[in-house]
């Protein structure tokens, strides 16, 4: 996600298309463009030239929050040691279905 | 010493690498010289195909030739963002390419003389690097994999428009195959100098291979797209220039003579039949387009200011 405002082709946008409805968006790539309209049709010519997608959305590069890499294992920390979260961890006795 | 070692260990472990994490510069210095140089090649490759849009011999052709070239575009567009995300501009990246700092591969220098040289460039030149590029979906640095991913996708049809073009000429009339003989005849050792130098040869492959920018070596690429390529041509009884061609039974691969490497440095060097051709062109397009850039600039921030007044 490079973020190049002085390039005169325009800042970066990150793009994200949407294959059918219903479906997750995910990130498809970036663009430049001077402005939203542009963003969003340069998306459109750039990343959806085939498979009609049902959604594309452009976002400001510069815009994005991002987790520093360097920082990744310590911010995400909490999420490993919560093991009662996950199904497994308990037990359901025999003879005992649909839970 | 200790970030170099978690970093090879990440990538023995076929982790990606994404462009914020932690890199040695010679890493991101590698990937940017190759993912530009990958990028200029796919924007200066439109324009042999180029010349022939207002000639391509029915509506068909032309509409197909049109997609196939704006997919062309578009790889490029995808492999410059890729190159960006490592912290080098656009604008830098054309630069290079026009002061001949940043290379683009040298088949895109060979001319286009008939309608049978657009077959065989769908067919041989996009063959030919979609066999690199199938081996670099797998290629370490996260955003270049999946631009690659993108691109092979697209890059299917483009081989079998061209040799659809090819069949179409090698079975039509003696002077129409005479044509697709002639295109198979000149373009077929450029496209074998597309996976570069013998691997004993180039120096940067060691690191590439190391840290798993590349994939494959260019010999071991180049007899891949050989070893597919040569019963192609038969099925069109074309005849593939080269007398030393011949069918190792032992080892299971063709074997041909070796490449004219003395041609392939004077068209690395600049002097192709075409280098100076294509890169004025580029320069003459890019400078002609600079006055959209600058309104589009302006007009933006005319409306920003307009956003703010209210
Ligand atoms: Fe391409
Ligand atoms: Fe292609």
């Amino acid at each position: 996600m490079a973020s190049n405002h002085t390039d005169s082709q325009g800042p970066v946008w990150e793009v994200f298309t949407q294959k059918k409805s219903g479906v997750p968006y995910q990130h498809a790539g970036s663009v430049h463009a001077f402005d939203k309209d542009m963003a969003l049709e340069n998306a459109r010519d750039l990343y959806t030239r085939r498979d009609k997608p049902s959604g594309l959305w452009v976002v400001p590069a510069a815009e994005i929050v991002a987790v520093d890499p360097g920082e990744a294992a310590p911010f995400f920390d909490p999420a490993d040691d919560k093991v009662y979260r996950h199904p497994t961890f308990y037990e359901v006795p025999a003879g005992v279905e649909n839970l | 010493m200790e970030k170099l070692h978690d970093f090879q260990r990440f990538i023995d472990a076929e982790e990606k690498i994404e462009p914020k994490d932690w890199m040695p510069d010679e890493y991101r210095a590698h990937n940017i010289r190759q993912i530009s140089q990958h990028a200029h090649s796919e924007v200066i490759g439109m324009q042999p195909e180029g010349n022939w849009i207002t000639r391509a011999p029915t509506l068909r052709a032309k509409k197909i030739l049109l997609a196939k070239i704006q997919d062309e575009g578009g790889h490029g567009l995808y492999l410059y963002s890729a190159a960006e995300t490592l912290g080098i501009s656009r604008d830098e990246m054309i630069a290079q390419l026009h002061a001949g700092k940043a290379k683009y591969s040298s088949v895109f220098n060979y001319p286009t003389l008939n309608w049978a040289d657009i077959g065989a460039i769908g067919w041989l030149v996009d063959g030919a690097a979609v066999t690199n590029q199938l081996s670099l979906r797998r290629t370490s640095f996260g955003p270049y994999s999946r631009a690659m991913l993108r691109i092979c996708n697209e890059e299917s049809f483009h081989q079998r428009q061209g040799y659809e073009i090819m069949l179409k000429m090698a079975k039509g009339t003696p002077e129409q195959k005479e044509m697709a003989q002639d295109a198979l005849n000149r373009w077929w050792w450029p496209s074998l100098m597309m996976f570069g130098p013998h691997d004993n040869q180039s120096a940067r492959s060691t690191k590439g291979m190391l840290w798993k920018i590349k994939r494959a070596s260019n010999d071991e690429l180049r007899q891949r797209f050989i070893d597919k390529t040569v019963p192609q041509a038969e099925f069109l009884g074309l005849t593939i220039p080269d007398p030393k061609l011949r069918w190792n039974e032992a080892t299971g691969h063709y074997e041909t003579s070796d490449i004219n490497w003395e041609e392939f440095n004077q068209v690395i060097q600049g002097n192709g039949p075409c280098n100076k051709e294509r890169m004025d062109h580029h320069k003459q397009v890019h400078a002609e387009g600079a006055w959209v850039r600058e309104a589009a600039a302006a007009y933006a921030a005319r409306k920003q200011e307009q956003l703010v007044e209210v």
